[in-house]
Formats: structure tokens, sequence, C-alpha cells
């Protein structure tokens, strides 16, 4: 069957659509192969807009290890704006790829990318664009394989019935075992059908297919037991871990948009993993254990990426970067190399510790001296022991003094609102925190022209956390206490002024938290909020709170249960949580322990520097924690051939 | 310090490249390059690179200019070929000369366009045309940045005839193809307003946007009626004794 590209057909509708740039593709680096070459081919999307989803490291990682293979294409498709969805209905031009701008249906598998929840009426839109029809029980064996991935997919219930399987954990070696199981399936002349496909997927036990179980349901509208419907389909899937990154150096060709984006630098993925141990951070908990990119390995990296790209700026990127064994290292030798090219460094994640003001230094050698940001996440010392967030008061004004007397003229503080066992007092206390960070500052730096930005949002708990059991805060609730805060911050007549306040308010969280510890039940109610027009949900301008609770309301009712019943209601040790069935490592035993520590303001250490605390993920995964140091050092760069 | 000026492109589907976005491409292709470019002095330096008269997002062009200043001498052809693998196809760099004259953004006086009009008859196009030119002037408003502006496109248009349909346009189909030559004026007469006047005095109305591309911009001859070179004069001034080459 030929496939023919629709961009002429989408040429046609561009000059009515804004940016149109976002949806031509011919980004640097991107690759075209030849269809009839390949035997398999992937769609890969990422559910949100092009500005967004370009950058994401997760698809691009996915795009050149599939591309580099014979035999196999990968292509990249992202959402559509409203304003080009209705032209798209209009002159029926399906949902396309941006590389060869193929139909996304003409592919064997479609692989979505989903960091967070809020792209799940993005995907119906997609797949609606696409053809395919939205429910999986309902697709032919012509239809392209749904496959979900990314942190949300460690709960796809929600999800559940628009998918056909998901994959959790590090996609690397997944997607090249997908491809193999594809292919052999498919030279074989597709025996047995999609439903033959999905099987031999699902017994690797490595590939979620959720029509392959059953949920039943108590009474009272708790989950009794989730069972497989068929033989040889495992009780429980397992996470996918990469174990060696310095043997998976991707993104070796990152992709240079013409459009802009939001994240305009290379990133460098320095380790994966946190065992920090923060009990809110989902991210944290599910990809253990660390593993880091050897020093050697990142300068290689930083190196080529920056001959193909052209970028500017470099990010040294994971959950924790200044964690890194050899970072002070790293900083340096790679600001060595870079002083004279006008290459700016940086670390998103910055922990509160004063070494991390020595890097900050390292990083802004001869650049300006701005802003820097901590996450203290919890206002009083009793809260950031239930979060596990170790870090003290003094610790953080100790910071801050060191980094207003390097320069440092703003300060920006992250916060958590509604976190388990908070009162009104714990947020208070950002204010005061706010006021002695101004004070010290002016103190040190003799100047009063000095800035705080307090950022605060809700919290959400999140599955595979040991937060999964516990009541989320309403959002009357976060609200109040919000602007409870707000008043404290500007009734401060001294600091106030130098005090910025930013937050967001409580209502897109509960629709996160819906989705986050949602069932397959939830699955109506994005089904309904996408047939109502809901689109872009992690958009301010196109997110309707209202919306998503009318259509929740209706669908939810016929099994009782409600969107309270989802977020704020805490959960018991017995009770059978969506996600058990897909094992992320994490013993759910330890997890409850952790979970009662933090009701006790019990700390843990971090294992990579104290004992195995036994977590469960490297026994479960069999894996283990890779750190250096290594020793090695960056060498200057000898030019050649100038 | 040496200055460079080049030609480039903006082809097929990369003619929605805003002028923003080229600007971004264009300096990191520069440091793909290893171009050794002047910076402006500041907090944050910039890359000299001055851009002339860029045509509008969505149209395609033949004839973009802009100017580099190097801190290393360069031969304009190998730098241009440089530049031209570095930047995505479609962005291509058709043509470099080091500047020996100042005064390069007053010449370019006017503009050679071509406007695809698909699913419009080549004699309805004619008709329009006509009419359009008999007319003495032909107003039409536009929105612009500084509020609802007149102007008037008959006397910007310098030439304007309808050109034979070639055979390898894509599509079946009627398909008229207008060539046009506008003056650069202030405020800027663009050919969607030309298309505006020709609606307004013909009623000339294309089913479809025109696909329009610039194909030429530089001094307007104005007894032929044509554009020419911009980059003629610095051609010319360039001494016989080429300079050694670009791998100094
Ligand atoms: C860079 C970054 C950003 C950038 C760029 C985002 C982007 N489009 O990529 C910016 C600044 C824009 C951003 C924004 C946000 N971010 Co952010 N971001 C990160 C960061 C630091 C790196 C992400 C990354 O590239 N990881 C590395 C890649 C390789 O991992 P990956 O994408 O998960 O992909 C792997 C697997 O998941 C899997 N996989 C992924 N997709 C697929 C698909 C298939 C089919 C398969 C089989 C496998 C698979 O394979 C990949 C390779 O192994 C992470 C922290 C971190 N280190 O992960 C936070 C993080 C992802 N962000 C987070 C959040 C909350 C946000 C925001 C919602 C913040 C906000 N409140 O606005 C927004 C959301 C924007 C959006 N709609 O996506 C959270 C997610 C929380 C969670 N899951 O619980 C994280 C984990 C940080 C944290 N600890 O809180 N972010
Ligand atoms: S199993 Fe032990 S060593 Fe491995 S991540 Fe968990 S606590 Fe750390």
């Amino acid at each position: 069957m030929p496939v023919e590209s629709v961009f002429p057909r989408l040429e046609a509708l561009l000059p009515h659509v804004q940016k149109p740039i976002q949806y031509v593709g011919g980004e640097l680096n991107s690759t075209v192969k030849d269809w009839d070459a390949c035997d398999v081919r992937w769609a890969l999307m990422y559910p949100d807009a092009y500005e967004v989803g370009l950058p994401n490291q997760g698809v691009m990682i996915l795009y050149e290890v599939l591309n580099e293979r014979e035999g196999v294409l990968a292509e990249r498709t992202y959402s559509v704006w409203p304003d080009l969805e209705k032209l798209m209905r209009e002159h029926r031009v399906p949902q396309f790829t941006v590389d060869a701008h193929r139909p996304v249906g003409a592919f064997d598998l479609f692989g979505v990318s989903f960091s967070t929840e809020l792209g799940y009426t993005n995907l119906l839109t997609a797949l609606d664009l696409a053809g395919i029809p939205l429910r999986a029980r309902d697709r032919g064996v012509d239809h392209p394989v749904v496959v979900a991935g990314g942190h949300a997919a460690f709960n796809p219930e929600p999800i559940a019935d628009y998918i056909d399987c998901a994959v959790i954990g590090d996609g690397e070696q997944a997607v090249l075992e997908i491809t193999e199981i594809t292919r052999a399936w498919k030279a074989e002349g597709r025996p047995g059908g999609r439903e033959e496909l999905l099987l031999r997927l699902a017994k690797t036990g490595g590939v979620y297919v959720p029509g392959f179980y059953d949920v039943e349901y108590l009474p009272d509208g708790r989950i009794a037991r989730v069972v497989p419907n068929r033989s040889g389909v495992p009780w429980r899937v397992s996470k996918h871990t990469v174990m060696d990154l310095d043997e998976w150096p991707y993104p070796k060709q990152p992709l240079v948009p013409l459009a802009e984006t939001v994240h305009e630098r290379m990133s460098v993925e320095i380790f994966r993993g946190c065992t920090r141990g923060c009990r809110f951070c989902q991210a944290g908990m599910i990809t253990r254990p660390v593993r880091e990119r050897s020093i050697t390995g990142i300068g290689e990296m930083v190196e080529k990426g920056l001959k193909n790209t052209g970028f500017e700026e470099v990010g040294l990127l994971s959950l924790s970067s200044a964690d890194h064994s050899e970072i002070g290292d790293i900083a340096k030798g790679l600001a060595d190399r870079y002083e004279d090219d006008k290459i700016g460094l940086s670390l998103p994640s910055t922990r509160v510790d004063a070494f991390n003001i020595d890097l900050a230094n390292e990083l802004t050698r001869n650049g300006r001296r701005s802003g820097l940001t901590f996450a203290p996440e919890g206002g009083s010392e009793r809260i950031r022991k239930v979060i596990n967030k170790m870090v003290s008061e003094d610790d953080l004004i100790r910071t801050v003094a060191t980094a207003y007397g390097n320069g440092w003229r703003q300060v920006k503080l992250y916060f958590m609102c509604g976190l388990p066992t908070e009162t009104d007092d714990d947020v208070l206390q950002i204010a005061d925190m706010a006021a002695k960070v101004i004070s010290k500052g002016r103190e040190v730096s003799g100047s009063n022209d000095i800035r705080c930005t307090v950022s605060i949002g809700g919290f959400v708990p999140k599955p595979h956390t040991p937060f999964q059991w516990a009541p989320q805060l309403s959002a009357e609730e976060t609200d109040a206490r919000l602007e409870k805060l707000r008043e404290r911050i500007r009734a401060d007549k001294r600091y106030g002024r130098s005090i910025g306040f930013r937050y967001h308010d409580g209502k897109p969280g509960i629709v996160e938290g819906l989705l986050s510890r949602g069932d397959r039940r939830v699955g109506d109610v994005i089904r309904a909020v996408y047939e109502a027009g809901g689109r872009f949900d992690g958009w301010r301008e196109h997110f309707s709170y209202d919306l998503w609770m009318e259509c929740a309301e209706r669908a939810l009712a016929p099994h009782g249960v409600d969107v309270d019943w989802y977020t704020t209601r805490e959960r018991t040790y017995e009770e059978v949580l969506p996600w058990d069935h897909l094992d992320s490592g994490l013993d759910k035993d330890w997890l409850w322990e952790d979970w009662q520590d933090a009701l006790d303001e019990t700390e843990v250490e971090d294992c990579r520097w104290t004992p195995c605390f036994d977590c469960g993920v490297c026994p479960a995964m069999d894996t283990s924690i890779q750190i250096g140091p290594t020793g090695k050092k960056l060498l200057p760069l000898t030019v050649v051939n100038k | 310090m040496q200055r460079i000026r080049l030609r480039y492109t903006k082809r097929g589907r990369l003619r929605f490249t805003s002028h923003r976005d080229f600007q971004r491409a264009f300096e990191r292709a520069l440091r793909r390059a290893e171009v050794p470019m002047a910076y402006s002095a500041g907090f944050t330096p910039h890359p000299k690179v001055s851009y002339a008269n860029a045509a509008p997002t969505g149209t395609g062009s033949e004839a973009e200019y802009l100017e580099i200043a190097l801190t290393e001498r360069r031969d304009p052809e190998v730098l241009r070929r440089l530049l031209d693998e570095s930047l995505p196809d479609g962005l291509d760099v058709v043509d470099a000369v080091e500047a020996h004259t100042s005064g390069f953004a007053d010449r370019l006086t006017a503009s050679h366009w071509e406007l695809r009009l698909d699913g419009v008859e080549p004699e309805e196009a004619r008709k329009a045309v006509e009419v359009f030119l008999a007319a003495d002037s032909v107003e039409v408003r536009r929105q612009t940045k500084k509020g609802m502006r007149t102007f008037d496109t008959r006397a910007a248009v310098a030439s304007l005839e309808v050109a034979p349909t070639g055979s390898d346009r894509p599509g079946d189909g009627p398909c008229a193809i207008l060539r046009l030559v506008v003056r650069h004026l202030t405020p800027a007469v663009r050919p969607d307003d030309v298309l505006s006047g020709l609606r307004a005095t013909a009623d000339l109305a294309p089913p479809v946007p025109a696909a329009v591309t610039r194909l030429a911009q530089g001094p307007l001859d104005e007894e032929t009626g044509t554009v020419t070179d911009p980059l003629a004069p610095d051609r010319d001034a360039t001494p016989a004794a080429t300079v050694p080459d670009g791998t100094a």
C-alpha cells in the first residue's frame, strides 16, 4: 500500500494558522527514511504543542535509537493547535508526522510519551484525527498499535481503554524489543492478527496490555483485584532499566528546530535516577537506582552535541544534577573548555547547599549573575522532615548568604502547598523564611536591591510514592492557605516589597490528582472532556476546571464514586491500588513504612552514601547503583585543522 | 574586519520560517561552521549580522540578503558553501561577496515577485491585470501595527503581467502565474496588497491563498522595469588579486 505525504493538502491550510513553521519539519538532524525499505515503522508522539514536545529528550532518544537500525523507521508527531485541528477536520487532513508528513494511521506502532497526565485529552484528539478508533478493542489488524511510555505510564489505567499497551521505565531497549517482535510477526504474515501480536508482547513480562487484565470492584467502589484474563500473561509487568548510560549516549545528534521552543538549549543527561528519597517525588522513586554517566562520557556528548547543533547553552540534566559524584570536575572542565566560545552551562534542579554556589559561580564564570533557584519545598522544619527534604533553615540561610555575597541578586525558592499533615502554620513559615533570606541578603550584599521570589504550587500525590495513600488537599483549602500566605507576605512592611509571590491555584491540581491516581473508570471522564472540546490541559488558557468537574460528575456517578473519592480520600494499607500490578521495583511494604515514617516525621538517608535501606528496586530489577568517581578529568580540547 | 554579503533563499516548506526563526537558525549555523564572527559589545554579546528587508512568513524567496562581520578573512565562496551545508535544505546560501561598498540596504529599492494563483484561469487573471494597470490609483486598506492604513497599490507597482503557466506545477486544474515588480515604499506595499487591489478593481478572487515567492530584490531599472543584482557593485569593486583563501 503506497503511503503518500499529506503535505500538499496541509500546505494549503498553513497560511491560515498560527506559527505554521511548527508543522513543516525539516529540523536539523531530523531523519526521513525510505518507507518501503523499512519493515517496522514507528510514529512517536509527544502529546503537547511542538514548542514543548520537540525538546523532549525521551522522544528524541527513541527517535534516534530506532532510526539507527536497519529496516526501522521512526517519525515524530505533536499535538496540533485547535486552529489547525479545525481546518484538518474540515479538509479531512489526518494527523501527520512532521518528518515526511505521513499519516499516523499508516504506521505499525504509535508510541506516545507522557511525562504528565495532562496530555490524555490530546492523545484522544490525535487518535481521532489519525482515523484510529478511540477504543483499543475497536481497532483492526491494520491500525497502529498504540504504545504509551514516559513517567505517567506508571499508572496507565485512566487511558487503559485507549492504548493497546504501555511500557514503564527506560525506553531505549524496550522499543527495540517491541520492534523485533513486531517484525517477526509481520514476517510470518501477521498470524492471529492484532491480538496475537499483543500477546507476544505481553508474554515478555515487560509490556503491559490492559486488555488482557480484568478489574473487579468491591461494592464500595474500591478495586477487589486485577487478574489476567488469558494464559501466558504475567500477573505483574516490570519496568525497564538501562544499566550503562555510557553505552547509550543519546541523543547524539539533538534536533535543532527552526521554530522557537520552550527549551532553547542542548541537554545532556548526566545521570538517571535519584535516591535522595523525597517522598512526594514520583520521578525519584520510579527511576531508581542512580546510574551515572561518566565524566568522560559527558564531555564527549557535550562536544559532539555542540558540533552537531550550534546551540549556545548546555543543560546538564538529571533529577538533582549537583549530586553527580564528579560534578565539580565536570563543571570546571566544561567551563575551561568552552570559556572562549561563549557557551553557557546550566544545571537544572539544584539542591540547597553551599557547594552549589561554588558550582553556580563556576558555571557563570564570565556571565551575568542574575538568579539562582532552590527548592526547599516545605516552609517549616517539621514539614521538611515529613517529605524527607533534608535541608535546615540554617543551611538555606547560609547558602543564600554565600549567593548574595558572590554577586547574585535574585533567589527563587520553590515550595509546595497541601503536603500531608500540613497546617496553615507550615505554609505561613514560608513568609518568615523569605524575610530572613532578604534580611541576610541585605546584610551581606550591603544593598537593598535584592529580591527573593517565592513560587508555590499544589502538591499532587502520585502512584509509586510513599504518598500514594495520602489525601490530597482540596482546591478550596489550597487556595485559602495560599491566600493567607499572600496576606502574610503583603503585611510584611520591612521585607514584603522585596518578596515576589507566584502561585498556582488549586484547581488544576485536582484534575491532575484525578488522572494520577485514577483507575479505568476515569477513562470515561477523559473521553467526555475530549468530546466536549477539552484540549491542551497543561495550558492555562485552554484548561477548564468546570468542564472537567461536570464531565467527571456525569461519568463517575454510575460507578458510585466521585472526584473527591479519587483525590481527597486517604487510602488504607489493604486497598488494592490501580497500579499495583505494575512493578516499579519498589516494595509496597517499604513504601508503606516510609509513609508511616513520614507521619512520624522520621527521615531516611540516601543509599548512595549509606547502606541500602531495602526499597526493593535493586534486587527486584536485578540492578545496582552505578556511580563514580572515576578520577578522570576533562582535558582541554585540542584545536585541530583550523 | 571583513564584511561579507550573502544571498539566501526560503524554499519549499521552509518558506514558513519566520524572520526570527531564521535569525536563530543562522546564528547556530555560524557556530557549527565555526565562522570567526565579530561580536557586539555589551552584557550579552551577539554576532554581528545585519539583515535586510526580510520576506514575510509564508512567502518563499530566492533573494534574501544579509551581511556578516568577521574577525579573520575568509574566502566568500568557501564560506558560502560551509554555511549552506550547515543550514537545513530550503534555507540555501546561494551567493556571497565581500562588501566593498556602503549603502547596501538603500540599493534594495524594489522586489520581483511571483504569485501562483491555483484555481484561477490565466485568461481571467489577464483581464484583471489589464483593468488594474489601466487605473490611476488602486487603494486598499489593511490593518498594520500602527492601525488601519490605506495604500495606493497601483503607484507601487512597476510592472505586472501574467506569465505562461509552466507544465511542472503540482496538481491539475486551472492556475495563473503573475509576475510583479513592486517598489519598496513606506509604508510597504506587499504582494497580497496587490492581490487585494486586483480583487477590488477586477473582482479577481482566488479560491485558495496565493503561493508567493520573491524572485529578486535590488535596484529598480526604471526604464526596463526590471530588478537588477544588488551585489553587482561589490562584485565589480573586488580587487583583481584574490584573497588567499579561507583556511588561514
Ligand atoms: C527538561 C525538563 C523539562 C523541560 C522540557 C520538557 C520536555 N518537553 O521535555 C521543561 C522546562 C519545559 C519542563 C516542563 C515541565 N516539567 Co519537566 N522536567 C524536565 C526534566 C529535568 C528532564 C526531562 C527529561 O528529558 N528526562 C530524560 C528523558 C530521557 O526521560 P523521559 O522523557 O522520561 O524518557 C524515557 C522514558 O520515560 C521512556 N519513554 C518516554 N516516552 C516514551 C514513549 C514510549 C512509547 C516508550 C516505549 C518509552 C518512553 O524512554 C525514555 C528513555 O529512557 C525532568 C526531570 C528528569 N530528570 O527527568 C522534569 C520533569 C519530567 N518535569 C516535571 C514537571 C512536573 C514538569 C511541568 C509539569 C512543570 C510545570 N508545573 O509546568 C512542565 C510540563 C511540560 C510538559 N507539558 O511536558 C516532572 C514530572 C513529574 C512527575 N512525573 O511526577 C519532572 C520529573 C521533574 C520533577 N521531579 O518534578 N520540564
Ligand atoms: S534497593 Fe537499596 S541500593 Fe537499590 S535503590 Fe533501593 S535503597 Fe538504594
